[in-house]
């Protein structure tokens, strides 16, 4: 491998690194909301939630 | 981005996924080796497109700065401050790829003597401060208001860096677009196309994934505070 390759996969290494990091990040924070909803879906009475028909959420 | 809102985002995870193949591959196995920088040119594909990314997420930002303060558009104030987030993401990469092409083209990291390297780290830095304004106010309609007072003001900064680079005597930073379109053609201009939707579809695609969870932290958080 040249130098120049070296520089060039390494580069590309960067980018990939930091969206990876970045996907990461955000799966890890959608799986504590997600954990998060299920503890207010504890919370909420079961009676309301089946009469109250919810609202979609808009997620993306 | 009303209609394009409507892609699922899964349909966006795909098409990026695609797309950067695709840009990969004509990256490295299509497009052949630049005349002057041989192979090492080959970091310009990701490089501008990022860049040129990275001011689309700036412009973003200022408009929907601009929609906030001027329509009260609800949405408009989480939407700027995720694509300014966006736009930061797509500058660090534009600073770490700018700076391996300069030390295989240039032989340093960095040159503070070159304008339009500087002119984006001024960019980048104003940018960084924007965070700190935004945390250090309260949440609500003030923070909101400043924020987006912020954010339209950068965008002022984008022109400026863009032209530095036409302005500036004695640069050795390449000139890729000019007065008469692309520097370039053939193979090179069909893989840069490539790349720069490749990286507008990515970029776009961890807009909406970034805005659906901050959308529904702020439901959880309003769903906690009734349930108090």
């Amino acid at each position: 491998m040249t130098t120049s390759e070296k520089y060039v996969t390494a580069a590309y290494c960067v980018v990939f690194a930091v969206v990876l990091v970045y996907v990461l990040i955000m799966a890890l924070k959608l799986q504590r909301l997600e954990r998060e909803v299920d503890e207010l879906a504890v919370r909420v009475p079961e009676d309301d939630a089946e009469e109250t028909p919810r609202e979609p959420a808009r997620v993306g | 981005m009303g209609r394009t809102a409507r892609i699922p985002l899964p349909a966006l995870a795909v098409a990026s996924l695609v797309l950067v193949t695709t840009a990969l591959a004509f990256v490295f196995f299509v497009v052949p080796n630049d005349a002057n920088q041989g192979f090492s040119q080959r970091i310009f594909y990701f490089h501008v497109s990022i860049a040129l990314t990275a001011y689309a997420c700036f412009v973003g930002a200022a408009w929907k700065a601009f929609r906030h303060l001027t329509k009260q558009d609800p949405d408009a104030d989480l939407e700027s401050y995720v694509l300014v987030h966006q736009g930061l993401i797509f500058g660090t990469l534009v600073l770490l790829t700018g700076s391996i092409w300069a030390k295989i083209s240039w032989g340093h990291w960095w040159l503070w003597s070159e304008d339009q390297l500087v002119l984006f780290l001024v960019l980048f830095l104003f940018y960084c401060a924007y965070f700190m304004l935004r945390y250090s106010v309260d949440p609500g309609p003030r923070r909101a208001n400043l924020s987006a007072v912020y954010a339209l003001f950068g965008v002022v900064l984008i022109p400026v860096s863009f032209a530095a680079i036409r302005l500036a005597k004695g640069l050795i930073h390449p000139v890729v677009f000019t007065r008469h379109g692309p520097n370039f053609g053939g193979w090179i201009l069909v893989t840069y196309c490539i790349a720069q939707a490749a990286v507008l579809v990515l970029a776009y695609t961890l807009y909406r994934l970034e805005l659906g969870g901050k959308r529904l932290d702020g439901r959880l958080r309003e769903l906690r505070e009734a349930l108090a």
